[in-house]
């Protein structure tokens, strides 16, 4: 599998070449940036008819199998429609419901719980929050102390979780909490007597954040996601599953930015020449490209192996140290490049810019998983 | 007399001023009313004339004079306030201004009752700035002006602006320019703000229908505006970079906060923090360098290296602050708001300041162009090949 895994097919068949087509379409047509603009104001930061639209695309089902009401592909298909989701800075709570919980469920959950939320995340009508961390550091194992206590045969949660990404506006929400057996992870409604969640105002205004307080909040057994203390490597795999959704979504707002950059470089004329024919801007767009290239390498690598978790310790945070340091850097060129209107609220530059620094922070900058990687390399 | 014996009294005289400005400092005093004593004895740019804020004496006696205000505990963030009038307007008129220009500008400049913009960047000529099209024709004694200028900062709160316009089409284009001071509330004169990356507009477009200005506001002769909007970029470029901040101040104390409220050990981060700092350090003292070597007059070209070591480093510093904040730097403490502010804001949390910090390599001059600058000017190398030059300006091409 090894050998397999660091020589990846990164071909696109017709099928999913269609995919993107018509993802690309779609978004161009029903998600402009005007409407990323206006969908930002709003406090739910999304739209329930986008987010059903884009499931019966069937966005929301790729990766699902077929027995749970999916399409029963695979993380290669979903990741298509993220890189797009990304270009088009799509807002919603995809990255946690589709890529995150989806996985989490499959992996961890009864038959009962697959059946219950599987087909209804598949036909999007369901929204999940994932609540995993406590501070601002959040991003590994450790960082997690909420405590679940048993109760009659349910269970009683209390704390506080952090940067929940879309909490203020899912209607369910996988929250991680410790129990007597270790580390344990919830499926709950959001609406549970004693979850409150309050809505903080974020650097990237297309990903709304919230914090959720739990309240002894008592829940029924069916809560509890698969067995007690078990969740530790579910966590670490949805967190590597995140790492990789994040990368594609930064390839996607990446390519943007560079061909955005590419087009004023041929238009934009000063000193009686497209800046474009000056070598600090041609150099400039050059090393974007191979920055953009490299990110997207290591991108398509990791949705191939999501499966191959020998190899996914390794190509997950390659792919999110990579991609993470190439959006950000590429984005702020594309301002430089841009000049004043760069720097304006009117060009949508500043939302790529600032998706790019928060799709860095989120689950751990480029510094953490150069740590993760050389750890799985035995550095 | 020799150069000692004149420099013991210009450090005499400057001490004497001092000793009548800040001898029984009342800070009970309205700013305004303090810097106007301070413009009266001369102290406000020590080297300029008797009479225009000044002593003529070495510059260098200026930073004697910003400590001893410092010390007393006396307003000095009129510079900051109004920093395109007197960081910039000031050299303008004492390079280039008349007596009477002076006497009219010069003194409620300095106490901030008129503040300043600059009216340079248009939408079609921007590091080009002299492709510039708003336009002045003569009419008497008055010219009429007409065209749209942008990215103008507190074009909403200033009284003047300096304003580069084209008055002959027909030669190259550095040839046909002239300057002119216009009054902000002139009729004909409309201001719109421009929101920014931060939510804040800072800066506006500012549209000129046909607005009357005076021949007495004209700099300069006709024909030579293009000389005096480089001494006005001179002394921009010099007053972005040459700003002399304690060891670890500006955005580098925010970067030391981070790494200390966020309990940061990781001795890679550690090296990142130290290699900023000790960049940001070096830039400190060669800015103190300059400042002390700084002859008096227009600044010249190396003026242009401390602004951009400055955008580098305060990009990176910035941006390595709120990565140091984790999931933290995601958030945006009392998010995006768009509104006008009445001056510069330049504390903010760590976030807005990554963002603003953008603009650094964009405003006064892109770090491109002041590597140009320093590459051609400073250093002698070669310049690029040029299609524009001789051509008349209505004939350069423009995309
Ligand atoms: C916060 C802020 C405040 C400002 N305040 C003012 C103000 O008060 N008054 C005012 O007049 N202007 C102001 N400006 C405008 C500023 O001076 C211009 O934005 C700047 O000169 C660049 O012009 P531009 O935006 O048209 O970009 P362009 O000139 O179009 O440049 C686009 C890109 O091409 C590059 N480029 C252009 N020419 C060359 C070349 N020869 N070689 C290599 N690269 C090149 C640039 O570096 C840039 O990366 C402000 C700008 C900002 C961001």
């Amino acid at each position: 599998m090894a050998d397999q895994a660091l020589d990846v097919d990164f071909a696109l068949n017709e099928a999913q070449e269609m995919l993107r087509q018509t993802t690309r379409q779609f978004l161009a047509d029903r998600v402009p940036l005007e409407a990323v603009r206006q969908l930002a104001d709003t406090e739910a930061g999304f739209d329930e008819k986008l987010w059903q639209a884009g499931a019966e695309l069937g966005w929301h089902s790729l990766a699902i199998p077929e027995e749970y009401g999916g399409a029963g592909y695979t993380f290669a298909e979903l990741s298509i429609v993220l890189e797009e989701l990304g270009r088009a800075l799509f807002p919603g709570p995809f990255l946690s419901t589709v890529v995150m919980a989806a996985d989490a469920i499959l992996t961890a959950g009864t038959e009962d719980q697959k059946q219950a939320h599987l087909p209804a995340i598949a036909r999007g009508e369901r929204t999940v929050g994932v609540a995993l961390f406590e501070g601002p550091r959040g991003a590994n194992l450790d960082d997690i102390s909420m405590a679940a206590e048993p109760s009659g045969d349910g269970w009683v949660l209390t704390g506080t979780k952090t940067n929940v990404v879309f909490g203020q506006a899912v209607d369910t929400i996988l929250v991680a909490a410790r129990t007597a057996g270790g580390l344990s992870l919830f499926l709950i409604p959001s609406g549970t007597p004693g979850v409150s969640h309050e809505a903080v105002p974020t650097l990237d205004p297309t990903t709304k954040q919230a914090q959720l307080t739990f309240t002894t909040v008592s829940v029924g057994p069916e809560a509890l996601l698969g067995r007690e203390g078990a969740a530790g490597p579910v966590i670490e795999r949805i967190l590597r599953l995140a790492a990789v959704g994040l990368s594609l979504d930064q390839v996607g707002g990446a390519q943007w930015c560079l061909e955005t950059s590419v087009e004023h470089g041929k238009t934009r004329f000063q000193f009686g020449r497209a800046i474009g024919s000056f070598q600090s801007i041609k150099h400039r767009c050059a090393d974007m490209l191979v920055e953009v290239e490299h990110a997207r390498s290591a991108a398509y690598h990791a949705a191939r192996v999501t499966g191959d978790e020998e190899e996914l310790v390794i190509a997950a945070p390659l792919a999110k140290s990579v991609c993470s340091d190439a959006y950000e850097h590429v984005a702020g060129e594309t301002i430089q490049i841009l000049g004043g209107t760069g720097f304006s609220w009117e060009h949508s530059v500043h939302l790529y810019f600032k998706r790019a620094k928060s799709t860095a922070l989120m689950f751990g900058d480029a510094r953490y998983h150069r740590r993760l990687l050389a750890d799985a390399l035995g550095l | 007399m020799t150069d000692t014996i004149k420099a013991e009294s210009a450090e005499a005289l400057v001490g004497e001023r001092l000793e009548q400005l800040l001898g029984g400092y009342d800070p009970s005093v309205e700013p305004q009313e303090f810097w106007g004593n301070q413009y009266d004895l001369g102290l406000a740019w020590v080297q300029f004339p008797e009479g225009f804020g000044g002593l003529g004496v070495s510059p260098k006696y200026q930073s004697v004079v910003q400590g001893a205000l410092e010390k007393a505990g006396a307003p000095t963030w009129n510079r900051e306030l109004n920093l395109l009038g007197i960081g910039m307007g000031a050299g303008v008129l004492a390079a280039h201004g008349t007596d009477a220009q002076k006497v009219k500008w010069l003194r409620p400049m300095f106490t901030t009752e008129d503040m300043w913009c600059q009216l340079f960047s248009e939408p079609g000529a921007g590091s080009d700035l002299a492709n510039l099209s708003a336009k002045a024709v003569r009419d008497g004694d008055e010219w009429i002006v007409n065209g749209q200028k942008v990215w103008t900062t507190l074009a909403h709160i200033a009284k003047w602006g300096m304003i580069p316009v084209r008055t002959d089409p027909d030669v190259p284009k550095h040839a046909g320019i002239t300057y002119f001071i216009v009054d902000m509330k002139a009729e004909g004169v409309e201001v719109r703000p421009l929101y920014q990356i931060t939510g804040e507009a800072e800066f506006n477009e500012v549209f000129f229908t046909d607005v009357r200005v005076p021949d007495e506001y004209r700099i300069d002769e006709v024909g030579a505006g293009w000389r005096v909007s480089m001494t006005t970029l001179m002394n921009e470029r010099v007053a972005i970079g040459s700003r002399a901040l304690p060891r670890g101040g500006g955005s580098m104390e925010a970067a030391i906060k981070a790494w200390k409220d966020y309990g940061h050990a990781d001795p890679a981060a550690r090296d990142e923090l130290v290699q900023l700092w000790a960049g940001w350090e070096a830039l400190r003292l060669t800015t103190l360098r300059a400042n002390q070597m700084r002859k008096a007059g227009t600044p010249g070209p190396e003026g242009s290296t401390g602004k951009l070591a400055w955008a580098d480093l305060n990009k990176a510093i910035t941006a390595f602050t709120v990565d140091l904040m984790g999931w933290d730097g995601t958030l945006y403490p009392g998010g995006y708001v768009l509104h006008r502010p009445t001056e510069f804001e330049s504390e903010g949390s760590p976030q807005r300041n990554f963002l603003r910090a953008r603009a650094n390599s964009i405003e006064g001059g892109t770090s491109e162009i002041m590597k140009n600058i320093v590459g051609e000017r400073v250093l002698g190398l070669p310049g690029e090949p040029r299609v524009d030059k001789d051509l008349p300006w209505k004939e350069v091409p423009r995309g």
